[in-house]
């Protein structure tokens, strides 16, 4: 029963959409990178990067909208960085997609080191508060649910809603998708493959950098070492379960959430009985199990992989 | 304009040279972040040569921190030979390092010349296991390997902590979470008196030239090769790739074990959650800097290590940050996947040709 009472309080579902929305910035980034035909590994560091930049912009005072701009930016500098080596230079997608994240990564962490080498505590900022939207933040439930959120949430969903613009209802989307599916065809209606792919992997490597920043400027207030801890790798798995659709991206993120909040409730209930460990594996063990289920109906992106070289073929 | 021309043969000494200048370039490019932390650049690289190399026992530490690279660059290099993307070494060394405390720690007791046996074999038999999970979700469910081994890594971690904080804590380890230590017979010995070097360096090296001669020499080696080549070619010629991909997903989950071994019997004496500082994501840089060989995987643990060695004796002189090393790492990582292209291609500058249809197409 108890577990019902769980279900049906308005708190687990804040919870739910408040885990899930890192989550949605990255499986949206990696969505459209993967679109183009361009497996982005380098999403772990790039989380990294967002969340340390976001943070450090705020706390140098651009300001929280600047601080977003800012992580956005950071991220599509890696972003181009693994578009030059992928697209133009046709390296391997996997490993040039690690060693982004490794560089990300330690470029974060060493500059974080730098402007602060010794601090006991991380200096905290002042975060994106929960909305309070007149009417809709007092309805019932819905309203602690959803209307109470920070306004980085309402950012990633009208992210999900500019994506799925895009990508079906302008030419630009059509020119996208074509490039993660058959490159020469878009080649032979004279637009460059090239400038599609690397313009995607920046644009998809900005919104993972927003799903680092919201860890840093939205759920805490301050940058950890080790605070990313694999959301990344969760999202590579759930572009996958979404079958590279932005609706089923929110979807995914939101269902994983649910599952996330849910698993930290339990956690409180029988929490003394069962190591708290079991429970952290739970997301990790879910991603792949989500990857299994729909690995054999997966529709890659037919040039996903495929570095594209002019003239070839 | 700048044209690809493929490359038909590559001498040897070009494809040794390339990823020695592009570990060199990556050093050099150290110097930018070393001086806008402040550092004096000199100063920064003579620390760094003199904490790598300095002393006898500088180069002690430097052998003992090259040793699990070994292990997880020759696990990492297997794999990627066969293109099975294993990026789970971390995880592997952990349960190999678990296996081998689970043996080790008083469970059996027998002389050395058993023990040691043993837990080798138990933490080979542990990796091996756990990067089977992956394969087989690859070869039967078409499940991408990258991502369920890297998900794997943080499930093992929790796992270890669970393991150390409950049944397999040590009860006199003053409450921290550590296993019991490893009984003296299931101890690697170290190899000289007051160093940390010790026998597990023999074994990586032991590896080395095993998995060398299986590469070059043996039919496995051969189907090995074929399928990371060509899945489908290898197919068509009648290699069954199915069974290759369990076997290379067998061989390198168990070096990667070897790895968690050699630390926890060889340096450690005991296991804790924070062996490994990520030794098995620093196999996957190992291992493209020697190429995917055997033999090169040596140097390129020895080069990384000295990195690791060098920046840690650097930072505590200087000051700067030791995520340095990390950073020059990913930064050979880097530079040796461009310098690959120098192997594969033959880069030309050509002036584009003016006539207006090429042009118009051009980016």
């Amino acid at each position: 029963m108890e577990y019902i009472d769980i279900l049906l309080s308005a708190n687990f579902w804040a919870a739910a959409i408040r885990i899930a929305t890192p989550l949605i910035f990255g499986v949206l980034g990696a969505l459209v990178c993967e679109r183009a035909g361009v497996l982005n590994l380098g999403i772990e560091g790039i989380f990294v990067v967002g969340a340390m930049c976001g943070w450090m912009a705020v706390w140098l005072g651009a300001g929280l909208w600047g601080g977003i701009l800012v992580a956005a930016l950071a991220g599509a500098f890696f972003g181009l960085l693994h578009g030059i080596l992928t697209v133009p230079l046709g390296l391997s997608q996997h490993v040039s997609g690690l060693g982004i994240t490794m560089f990300a990564t330690s470029v974060s962490y060493f500059t974080y080191r730098t402007a602060l080498p010794k601090v006991s505590s991380p200096p905290r900022i002042e975060a994106f508060q929960p909305l309070d939207i007149p009417v809709l933040s007092d309805l019932p439930f819905i309203g602690p649910a959803l209307f109470q959120q920070t306004s980085m949430t309402f950012l990633a969903l009208a992210m999900v809603l500019l994506v799925s613009y895009v990508l079906y209802r302008t030419p630009l989307g059509l020119a996208i998708r074509a490039v993660g599916d058959n490159p020469s065809a878009v080649e032979a209606q004279g637009l460059s493959v090239f400038a599609l792919r690397i313009g995607a992997i920046m644009a998809g490597s900005a919104l993972m950098a927003l799903g680092g920043a919201f860890l840093t400027m939205s759920a805490f207030d301050a940058f950890f070492f080790g605070m990313i801890n694999g959301r990344g790798w969760i999202c590579i798995a759930l572009v996958v379960f979404a079958s590279w659709r932005p609706g089923k991206a929110l979807l995914g993120a939101l269902l994983f959430g649910a599952f996330d909040a849910f698993q930290i409730r339990l956690q409180n209930e029988v929490g003394a009985v069962i190591p708290s460990q079991v429970f952290l594996m739970i997301p990790y063990l879910l991603s792949i199990v989500a990857l299994v289920l729909v690995a054999r109906k997966a529709d890659y992106p037919r040039a996903l992989l495929q570095p594209y070289f002019r003239g070839q073929r | 304009m700048i044209r690809f021309e493929p490359r038909s043969n590559v001498s040897s000494l070009f494809a040794f040279a390339l990823p020695v200048i592009a570990g060199i370039t990556a050093l050099v490019l150290a110097a930018i972040p070393i001086a806008a932390a402040g550092g004096e650049v000199f100063a920064a690289y003579g620390h760094i040569f003199k904490g790598a190399f300095g002393s006898k026992f500088a180069f002690s530490e430097l052998l003992a921190r090259a040793t699990p690279l070994i292990f997880t660059g020759l696990a990492v290099s297997v794999a990627f030979r066969a293109k099975l993307w294993n990026i789970g070494a971390e995880g592997q060394l952990y349960v190999g390092a678990l296996a081998a405390v689970a043996v080790g720690t008083g469970a059996i007791s027998a002389p050395a010349y058993i023990m040691i046996p043993l837990i080798i074999l138990a933490s080979m038999i542990a990796g091996g296991t756990l990067m089977l999970v992956p394969t087989l979700l690859k070869t039967k469910l078409g499940a991408d390997e990258v991502v369920t081994t890297l998900l794997l890594n943080f499930v093992v971690l929790l796992f270890v902590q669970m393991m150390l904080e409950g049944p397999m804590k040590d009860p006199m380890g003053m409450g921290w979470p550590q296993s019991e230590p490893m009984t003296s017979a299931a101890t690697l010995p170290k190899m000289f008196a007051r160093m940390r070097i010790h026998w597990g360096l023999v074994i990586a090296l032991v590896s080395a030239l095993i998995i060398y001669i299986m590469m070059k020499r043996s039919v496995w080696g051969f189907e090995i090769r074929a399928t990371g080549e060509n899945v489908s070619a290898a197919k068509h010629a009648g290699i069954p790739v199915t069974s290759t991909f369990i076997k290379v997903g067998l061989i390198s989950g168990a070096l990667a074990g070897l790895a968690g071994v050699s630390e926890v019997a060889g340096l450690k004496g005991y296991l804790t959650a924070d062996i490994s500082p990520g030794f098995g994501y620093t196999g996957v840089v190992v291992a493209m800097l020697a190429g995917l060989s055997p033999v090169g995987v040596v140097v390129a643990a020895i080069f990384i290590a000295a990195v690791f060695v060098g920046a840690d004796s650097m930072s505590r002189a200087m000051g700067v940050s030791s995520y340095i090393a990390d950073l020059v790492v990913a930064m050979s990582l880097i530079c040796v996947l461009i310098s690959n292209l120098f192997v594969r291609f033959k880069i030309r500058f050509v002036r584009p040709k003016k006539t207006p249809l090429v042009a118009k197409g051009e980016a």
